[in-house]
């Protein structure tokens, strides 16, 4: 259901602005949705600033270091710190990214940082992600096949291993999933980009023998076709990976079983 | 011992949405699908006027003198002129997602230059019927 607005309970206030560190000479200020489920209050918009000469490059340094020094409060996911894990997806300056591999420069002005878009929100900027990962699921991401096991491995020839680049490196860190407007009105019965780049991996796979059981799972008005090429997926995408592209190729594998 | 004063119902369906229209940056192939949605509504109400200028040109002159009048008034010109780029806009767009459905064109930067040609080719496809329409009178 498309509602422009946010249910009253969910809209955020303004919040706290905390005192700036004394003595720091570059401030970068930080504005995040801070919510606590034990309150029973709105969302609010907390006030930080950074002493920059004190903190490494990126987002999600910042972030520590404001738990560090400023409020232990701050509740966020986060692993890796390199690009890989997915964990610390959140909305930073207006767009989904990884807060780990987005530079604090990268934003003009003051970073605004919200959880992922559209998603029940745990606590400050955790979401839940229950739904996304059952989505995932759904697609059944393993390699099925029919025909008795080799002695050894499943072959595969360079040229078909090519058409996994740009399907496996996907983290599910649901970026692209949450800056989709039609995930957003209908994340209820729509895959998502990510669920589908995964479908995708599953379908190009020249190992896989289900290729028409997973046709027949995703050819749905809704699992498949709610995409309408509105392309934030593949902007938003951390990895620099193209959902979009991956669900117009499952499109077309629809169309060729056609013909 | 303190006592914790917590809301009604469990923390899950106390939950709060998370911003989304509200806080993501518009971004210019996302404003032009909200714009195709529009422009594609908006050719519905072209569809009845023209139906009413046709039905109105096959019932006889009266009928059609009160069409003709309401479309050369200014509001109806104006009418016109939107319908004109709505359609042209929404045709383009089309075109646009027939390339993006048939697997082209979706990389960076090509899918910015689709988005751009079907803003300005429907600018200037309008401009030139309306130009044509003025000099061909």
């Amino acid at each position: 259901m498309v509602e422009f607005n946010l249910p009253k309970k969910s809209r955020p206030v303004a919040g706290k602005v905390w005192p700036k560190p004394e003595g720091a000479k570059r401030l970068t200020e930080f504005k995040i949705y801070r919510y606590n489920p034990d309150d029973d209050q709105n969302p609010r918009i907390d006030a930080y600033y950074v002493d920059r000469d004190d903190c490494a490059p990126m987002v999600l340094d910042a972030l520590i270091w404001i738990k560090t020094n400023i409020d232990p409060t701050l509740t966020f996911r986060r692993s890796c710190r390199e690009g890989i894990c997915g964990s610390c997806a959140m909305n930073i300056g207006g767009t989904n990214t990884l807060a780990c591999t987005k530079g604090i420069d990268e934003v003009k002005g003051a970073v605004t940082i919200y959880p992922l878009p559209h998603m029940a929100v745990v606590k400050d900027l955790v979401p839940d992600l229950t739904q996304f990962y059952a989505q995932h699921a759904s697609i059944e991401p393993w390699l099925q096949t029919s025909t008795p096991a080799p002695e050894k491995e499943w072959r595969q020839s360079p040229g078909e291993r090519r058409k996994l680049d740009g399907l496996y490196e996907c983290i599910l860190c649901a970026c692209c999933s949450t800056s989709c407007p039609s995930y957003w009105w209908n994340g209820d019965r729509y895959l998502g980009p990510a669920a589908l780049l995964q479908a995708y991996r599953w379908l190009i796979d020249s190992r896989d023998e289900s290729t028409g059981d997973r046709l027949d799972n995703v050819e749905d008005p809704f699992r498949l076709y709610r995409c309408h090429t509105i392309m934030n997926c593949a902007k938003a995408c951390p990895k620099g990976l193209n959902p979009a592209k991956a669900i117009a190729e499952i499109k077309n594998m629809m169309l060729a079983r056609q013909l | 011992m303190a006592e914790v004063e917590l809301g009604r119902g469990s923390p899950e369906s106390r939950r709060p949405l998370s911003p989304h229209l509200q806080i993501y940056t518009p971004m210019l192939t996302m404003m032009m699908s909200i714009a195709h949605r529009i422009t594609g509504v908006a050719l519905y109400g072209g569809t009845l006027l023209l139906a009413w200028f046709l039905i109105a040109a096959a019932s006889g002159p009266e009928s059609f003198a009160v069409a003709a009048s309401f479309f050369n008034s200014i509001i109806g010109k104006l009418i016109l002129f939107g319908l004109t780029w709505a359609l042209f806009h929404h045709f383009l767009g089309g075109v646009r997602h027939a390339i993006w459905d048939a697997g082209f064109g979706m990389d960076h930067p090509q899918r910015e230059w689709l988005a751009q040609g079907t803003l300005v080719g429907g600018a200037v496809l309008t401009l030139a019927v309306w130009i044509f329409a003025f000099f061909a009178r």
